[in-house]
């Protein structure tokens, strides 16, 4: 147990209060500060305050793009209702439970995974210290288990804690000395490889959407609550105080998509951000906006649906709305973040194309991205920026809001603009943007915002494709999704079937030739990706973007994709 | 923030006619609604904003078709939701003159919440409703404002249910400037207007607009409007008062408020790159803070 390892995934849990989460936070913290990745999925229980908590993180020397299939150690503060995990904490033979004698013994749910029991006496050690507090002995527990060096380590509680004043940290410094020096006691060690320090960035999923929002150039922002894709909309309430820029609480999800019309009509690159309930409210409006043809990013931080689901965990489910909800045909981009690591260049390039479109764009995130927190390389691409259309061709009589181009795409002077007055509509209009019941100008609109998207290139931006080129079996994902078969295709290709993963970053339009081509040759082509009913398959089928034979592996959220599952799932297929 | 006086610096010579439209309205022949757009047009011609500085806003219904009999900017957006938009409009650009329209239905029933909340954050806006009392688009089916025993197809022998009083609500939400006027009443309905345009925060302007296809009997309203018994009072309660024992059909302004508008938008420095420090850590960054606040906590929403 003690030879240098690339990884080490720890949980630390404990009841509503102890800190559990915190503690998480501080170990990738300083995980980072000694030169290491990670990431981390926090888990609570259904109550607002308090409940149990539960910090899963994995440690290691290259970027973790995916939830660990189990578990090295499990650290619990105290065992009240931590149970309840479970089923989301593997644990095994190989692993270990952390735990205080005091809190009783551990719960059977999880004392039956076999897992060896290293008993400390976790709440004496934190009363030995003044204003010691359990959680940072976790911390400190965490830490020696993955042989994290002790200055990187206290550099991240200074961080961490420091706005709290000095007593605080030295509580906190105090309490985590204790706790390594009590672990490193028993013997046990799973130390990391030493890692390369670099400057990184730490931060979810929702964070570097909201930045690819201001530096695609976002200036309002309308929104009403919803989980999990209300830390966007607090992020930027907060930042662009300092930024610049306005968010707006909504009355409602209607209210917010249609605040967003107002302002992206009058001339404001223009986001709302809602979750799959809000996005449902939204499609009247999302029609509208691609009617009348105003910009806008629409980010939708997928959850378990339908209904309210299960608002706190991740699926994929919204990918047939996002695609095609709203009365009538109204052709639309979606786009994917395909990690983490993606989001603020997918989410500015959003923000560019709905301006360069003029019509609405759909992020699509999920929970699992979202609310994850991780470490990766300082991301260096930027989109290249775009802007709106907003020079008339021609004033007076002869401006044509809507005129028919090649490129679909046609002048919106904002107000303001002399002699160029025109009424945005969601009846059928002609050039004029009057409205018109004709079909002839009915159908050329049509055609028109259709054209829109088929003409406009969206170069590399389309997809990713990881993993040997020419290997026979292609695993096509997208979102969340891409992380977990990224980590399967690459053991796959390690046990002698070399396998790629096409990251699938446009949903719509399908970017069909540059999708074949990333998938020629491939013998076997399966499409990866969490919700009930295969929506992505069923979207590249029926838009006839896969060859005949390709395979679905659909399988609902709540629980995350686990590399080990993908890869079972394939060999369970070629055995039968 | 205080009440600020309105950005009306250097008013032009225009005229209604700058304000016509080539556009032929839908309405039927002697609808209200074609008062209450001449009044407008009258009133944007006296307030002095060129056609290009202003923008119309409207949900849907008969008389959110107006936008397009203006020369102004429009929007004609879905059902209910103008006010959302114009509110949109007018915080991304303050400069620009917004008013919005539109009728009982679509802005008491299916736009109801928003009217709620748009007199309550008061930005600064003209809201003027073209009450008829009935949904004339589809045909003649009971509004909000309708009377509880009026018979249709869609409520035969009525709805049985009390109408509500849009000003009323105006006034317990918080809007700054509320008034009644009769479409027929063009000249003093538009000076209304220019008053409620002129107003700072969010003014409402309930205008009674006869509906000749479905409500012929509203006809009556040019001998049943009283005219001349409503004095304007900044007090909210007596206001209230005055709306609830009328008879509904007084016209005038009932309520001129100092409520301060919705706030100005942050000015902020505009640098994302700054905002991207926050997420350094590790190498040169290991001073940098690194909690950023949402991910500590563990919250859910």
């Amino acid at each position: 147990m003690s030879e240098a390892r690339k990884s080490v995934a720890i949980v630390i849990a404990g009841s509503g209060g102890t800190g559990a989460i915190t503690a998480g936070s501080a170990l990738l913290a300083a995980a980072a500060r000694d030169g290491h990745y990670g990431l981390m999925t926090k888990l609570s229980g259904a109550q607002v305050r308090g409940g149990e908590a539960a910090a899963l993180i994995e440690l290691g020397v290259d970027p973790i793009e995916a939830q660990p299939d189990r578990f090295d150690c499990l650290i619990a503060l105290d065992w009240q209702d931590v149970h309840r995990f479970a089923p989301e904490i593997p644990l095994d033979g190989d692993s270990i439970i952390v735990c205080d004698p005091k809190n009783g013994a551990v719960p059977e749910a999880i004392a039956r995974s076999g897992a060896r029991v290293v008993e400390l006496p976790i709440a004496q050690i934190a009363a030995s210290v003044e204003g010691g507090r359990l959680n940072m002995v976790g911390f400190g527990i965490a830490a020696e288990l993955a042989g994290l060096e002790p200055e990187a380590v206290d550099d991240a509680i200074r961080a961490m804690i420091g706005s709290k004043g000095e007593k605080a940290v030295t509580a906190s410094l105090g309490a985590d000395a204790a706790g390594r020096a009590a672990f490193a006691a028993t013997g046990v060690s799973m130390a990391l490889a030493p890692g390369r320090k670099a400057e990184r960035w730490m931060l979810s999923g929702n964070e570097a959407v909201g930045l690819g929002a201001l530096r695609g150039g976002i200036t309002f922002v309308a929104a009403y609550p919803i989980t999990p894709a209300t830390e966007i909309t607090e992020w930027l309430a907060v930042q662009m105080q300092e930024h610049g820029g306005r968010v707006v609480l909504a009355e409602d999800e209607i209210a917010a998509i249609n605040m967003c019309c107002g302002s992206a009509y009058a001339g404001a690159p223009t986001m709302t951000i809602t979750s799959g309930p809000g996005l449902a409210l939204k499609v009247e409006t999302i029609g509208l906006a691609i009617a009348a043809e105003i910009p806008m990013v629409i980010v939708d931080v997928m959850r378990v649906g339908p209904s309210t689901g299960i608002p706190t965990k991740s699926d994929q489910g919204d990918l047939d709305i996002a695609l095609r909800g709203t009365p009538g045909d109204a052709p639309r981009v979606v786009i994917a973040p395909i990690s983490i690591a993606d989001c603020p260049a997918t989410t500015e390039r959003a923000v560019h194309i709905a301006e360069a479109l003029q019509t609405p764009v759909m992020l699509l995130s999920d929970q699992s991205i979202g609310q994850t927190q991780t470490i990766i390389d300082v991301p260096t691409e930027r989109p290249t920026p775009l802007k709106r259309l907003t020079v008339p061709f021609a004033t007076g009589p002869d401006f044509r809001r809507y005129q028919l181009t090649d490129s679909g795409v046609s002048p919106m002077p904002a107000p303001g603009t002399p002699d160029c007055q025109w009424v945005a509509d969601g009846l059928s209009h002609a050039e004029s943007g009057h409205p018109s019941n004709s079909a002839a100008i009915h159908v050329a609109q049509l055609e028109k915002r259709k054209r829109k998207l088929e003409t406009f290139d969206f170069g590399d931006g389309w997809g990713d494709v990881f993993g040997p080129a020419d290997a026979p079996l292609a695993l096509l994902a997208f979102g969340s999704s891409v992380g977990p078969a990224k980590v399967a295709a690459a053991r796959l290709t390690e046990a002698g079937t070399p396998t790629r993963v096409v990251a699938l970053r446009v949903l719509s339009p399908i970017p069909k030739a540059k999708l074949s081509a990333a998938l020629a040759g491939a013998k076997r082509i399966v499409v990866v990706e969490q919700n009930h009913s295969a929506q992505l398959y069923r979207h590249l089928r029926g838009e006839k973007a896969l060859p005949h034979g390709s395979e679905s592996f659909a399988r609902p959220g709540p629980t995350p994709f686990r590399a080990a599952e993908i890869v079972a799932h394939l060999s369970q297929e070629v055995a039968a | 923030m205080t009440i600020h006086e309105q950005p009306h610096a250097c008013p032009q010579q225009l005229t209604l006619k700058d304000f016509k439209s080539s556009v032929e309205p839908i309405w039927c022949s002697g609808c209200g609604d074609f008062g209450v757009l001449q009044s407008l047009q009258r009133a944007l011609a006296e307030l002095g904003r060129p056609p290009h500085e202003v923008v119309v806003v409207s949900g849907i219904g008969c008389s959110s078709r107006l936008p397009a009999y203006t020369t102004a900017y429009g929007f004609h957006g879905v059902h209910g939701r103008a006010l959302p938009v114009a509110t949109g409009i007018k915080l991304a650009r303050p400069d620009l003159e917004v008013i919005t329209v539109g009728g009982d239905g679509d802005g008491y029933s299916i736009g109801g919440n928003h009217f709620l909340h748009a007199a309550r954050r008061n930005v600064d806006l003209t809201y003027i409703v073209m009450d008829n009392r009935v949904y004339g688009m589809t045909k003649g089916q009971p509004s909000p404002t309708t009377e509880a025993d009026w018979d249709s197809d869609a409520a035969p022998g009525g709805t049985g249910v009390k109408p509500f009083s849009p000003l009323a609500i105006a006034l317990a939400a918080g809007a700054n400037f509320v008034a009644r006027g009769f479409a027929l009443d063009v000249k003093p309905l538009a000076a209304m207007i220019v008053e409620a345009v002129r107003h700072p925060g969010f003014s409402f302007i309930e205008v009674l607009s006869p509906c000749i296809t479905f409500r012929p009997e509203e006809m009556e309203w040019k001998k049943s409007v009283e005219r001349g018994a409503i004095q304007p009072t900044s007090d909210r309660a007596m206001a209230t008062a005055a709306v609830l024992s009328d008879t509904e059909m007084s016209t005038g302004i009932f309520f001129k408020g100092d409520r301060g508008v919705y706030r100005e938008a942050p000015k902020g420095h505009g640098d994302a790159e700054k905002i991207a420090a926050q997420f350094r850590v590790g190498g040169n960054a290991h001073l940098a803070p690194v909690d950023s606040g949402c991910c500590g906590g563990g919250r859910t929403l």
